[in-house]
């Protein structure tokens, strides 16, 4: 009995009801399971948001103290050079995002490490693979988090603090003076462009490590954390005892931190080195970052990490 | 139509055979039992059918291969693996806004129509739900698909007879259409004897029973034996003996109903009897070929 024709003579409407909605229903958009497979994840893992937005009340909370200094600040800077007068009003700014930055870096991190763990380890992937949804797009939509809907996220929150923080000051400074100055020489624009720019190179260079701690959370039955880092650790150990050289735990240094060098110039052109409070746009340099063979061959690795991870996830089971 | 076709499936895990050599064939509109002891392959069969465990033999679900193609599979087909396998954290809400978001054949009302009929608050979280409520949140979200065959693997586990009870009526006045088709095993028996339509046995990895209900209940009876015609009823060589309350009962396989009229009181055998005769006698042939 597949047609309605010969389904239950008892019941012909509701048969043909069904039938209906197997028609108008059966072409499904494939990103809806990936948004729908995001979505879960943000109700699942708070902290993904929680945590930016607790950095980011912090960070304010610093802010406030700072404001009392604001008014004799904005004094000093017609004072100053050029230069440094941009870098004295971006500095809680660039704090902010500072704060930010890192933040991201933990969620992300310790979020992948328990992506595809958790699931087995509460056994309700017995309930998520009992609908349509691939094992591709379930770990698509996982390691979306650390390398889009994070940055995203803290770009977000910087903005709209960087924007509470102008008001902040603009209107301390119609009391006391100042409120020109502040928005003569703050480079908001630059600061989000720079900063944006900053989330987007290191996402991309950070890719495979996060790739690699998904694999080992749909890998690990337990100890998530050990298996990702120790067998590094052991390896850079090992080669200094066997060769005593530390190539491999340069490596690991550089994939975290190294994308810095290649995205950024950190000297001016008259030679001066630059204040990390303040980078001004003229000093990114993308194409140099696109150029760098580190970030092809990272991200190689992490396509080949995901792919390991959606083969494992095929076959796995609550543990 | 077949909706479940296999064909000598076998899955080992190491030197453990859990599933040897099954052929099966369930047709369009069925509700089977798959009945067996702990460990007997019932769950690796399962698993092999929605696509969550790779297998060797031919395998076929509403005409897909489950392991090369378990996401296209599961808008036709739907499972409750277990009891409490819904997530902690979730919320009804978003458990009904998920499914709806992700599954073509999902019918939102239907779902939230089979709720109201529970105390189960949208807002509450799946953590704070009692186990039976779990399992009504997700017989509710599992009844709006309008899937073609649904597995349910000991789904009433650990829950109290009221939910039990409660679980197989609904779905069977609200799910079950007859061009469904349903595979559901349990330990307690019992309970679903009436609503199968078709009955399987499984013991280490075999099939050791396979026949629709009707052949059941012609084919096999029970007698309660008056003392003196014991010997003339054993002689008619029943599959299974047992004592209750100093009598015996035997259980006969296509024997002469009016003969065995004549010889003690008849009455239809439950799965469970017949589960525990052809068990036992399969261990005993078991242990009789091994010395």
């Amino acid at each position: 009995m597949t047609t309605p024709s010969n389904a239950m003579p008892g019941s012909p409407l509701e048969s043909q009801g069904i039938d209906s909605q197997r028609i108008a229903l059966a072409p499904l958009s494939p990103t809806r399971p990936l948004y729908w497979s995001i979505r879960r994840e943000l109700w699942e893992n708070r902290s993904i948001y929680v945590a930016p937005l607790v950095a980011g009340v912090l960070g304010m909370l610093a802010f406030y103290i700072n404001l009392f200094y604001l008014p004799r600040t904005l004094r000093a800077v017609p004072g100053m050079d050029p230069g440094h007068q941009q870098m004295m009003i971006a500095m809680p700014y660039g704090h902010l995002a500072w704060l930010l930055l890192p933040t991201a870096f933990i969620v992300g991190f310790f979020y992948s490490l328990d992506a595809l763990h958790g699931e087995r380890r509460d056994r309700s992937i017995l309930f998520w693979k009992s609908l349509p949804v691939s094992d591709l797009t379930t770990v698509l939509s996982k390691a979306s988090i650390p390398l889009v809907i994070l940055p995203l996220l803290v770009f977000a929150i910087a903005v709209v603090l960087h924007l509470m923080m102008l008001l902040l000051s603009t209107a301390v400074l119609l009391l006391t003076g100042g409120v020109a100055t502040l928005w003569a020489h703050l480079p908001l624009f630059q600061l989000e462009l720079v900063l944006l720019y900053g989330l987007v190179v290191s996402a991309l260079w950070h890719a495979p490590l996060y790739a690699w701690l998904l694999l080992v959370s749909a890998w690990a039955r337990r100890a998530t954390f050990l298996w990702a880092v120790l067998p590094l650790l052991a390896i850079g150990v090992l080669e200094w005892i066997v060769f005593h050289t530390w190539h491999f735990a340069n490596l690991l240094h550089n994939r975290l931190l190294g994308f810095a060098w290649d995205a950024f110039n950190f000297t001016t052109p008259d030679g001066s080195a630059v204040d990390l409070h303040f980078i001004p746009v003229s000093l990114l340099t993308p194409g140099r970052f696109l150029s760098t063979p580190g970030l092809w061959i990272g991200l190689i690795f992490a396509a080949i990490f995901l792919a390991a991870a959606v083969r494992l996830r095929r076959s796995s089971e609550p543990i | 139509m077949t909706c479940i076709e296999a064909r000598g499936l076998r899955k080992a895990f190491g030197t453990t055979v859990a599933v040897d050599g099954v052929d099966l064939r369930v047709e369009e509109g069925r509700i089977l039992g798959l009945i067996g002891p702990n460990g007997a392959g019932k769950t690796t069969a399962l698993n092999a059918i929605l696509g969550l465990t790779p297998y060797q033999g031919e395998l076929k679900v509403l005409g897909r291969d489950p392991w090369a193609n378990r996401d296209q599979l599961m808008r036709d087909v739907c499972f409750i693996a277990d009891v409490a396998v819904l997530p902690r954290w979730i919320r009804v809400s978003q458990a009904l806004d998920y499914v709806a978001g992700v599954h073509p054949r999902f019918d939102r009302a239907k779902a939230e129509g089979f709720l109201a009929r529970t105390t189960i608050k949208r807002t509450s979280k799946v953590r704070e739900l009692s186990k039976g409520m779990v399992a009504q949140l997700h017989l509710a979200l599992v009844m709006a698909i309008d899937a073609r065959l649904l597995v349910l693997d000991e789904p009433t586990l650990g829950l109290d007879i009221l939910y039990r009870k409660q679980f197989y009526d609904s779905l069977l006045n609200d799910y079950f259409d007859r061009t469904r088709t349903i595979v559901v095993t349990t330990h307690q028996v019992e309970e679903i004897q009436d609503v199968l339509t078709d009955l399987m046995f499984i013991d280490r990895g075999r099939i050791v029973l396979s026949c629709s209900m009707e052949e059941f209940e012609s084919r096999y009876v029970e007698v309660t034996v008056h003392p003196d015609h014991l010997a003339a009823a054993r002689a008619l060589k029943p599959i299974h003996e047992r004592q209750v309350f100093g009598r015996t009962i035997l259980l006969f396989d296509r024997a002469d109903r009016q003969q065995l009229a004549a010889l003690g009181d008849l009455r239809k055998p439950s799965i469970a009897d017949l589960f525990v005769a052809v068990l036992g006698n399969q261990n005993a042939a078991a242990q009789g070929a091994a010395r």
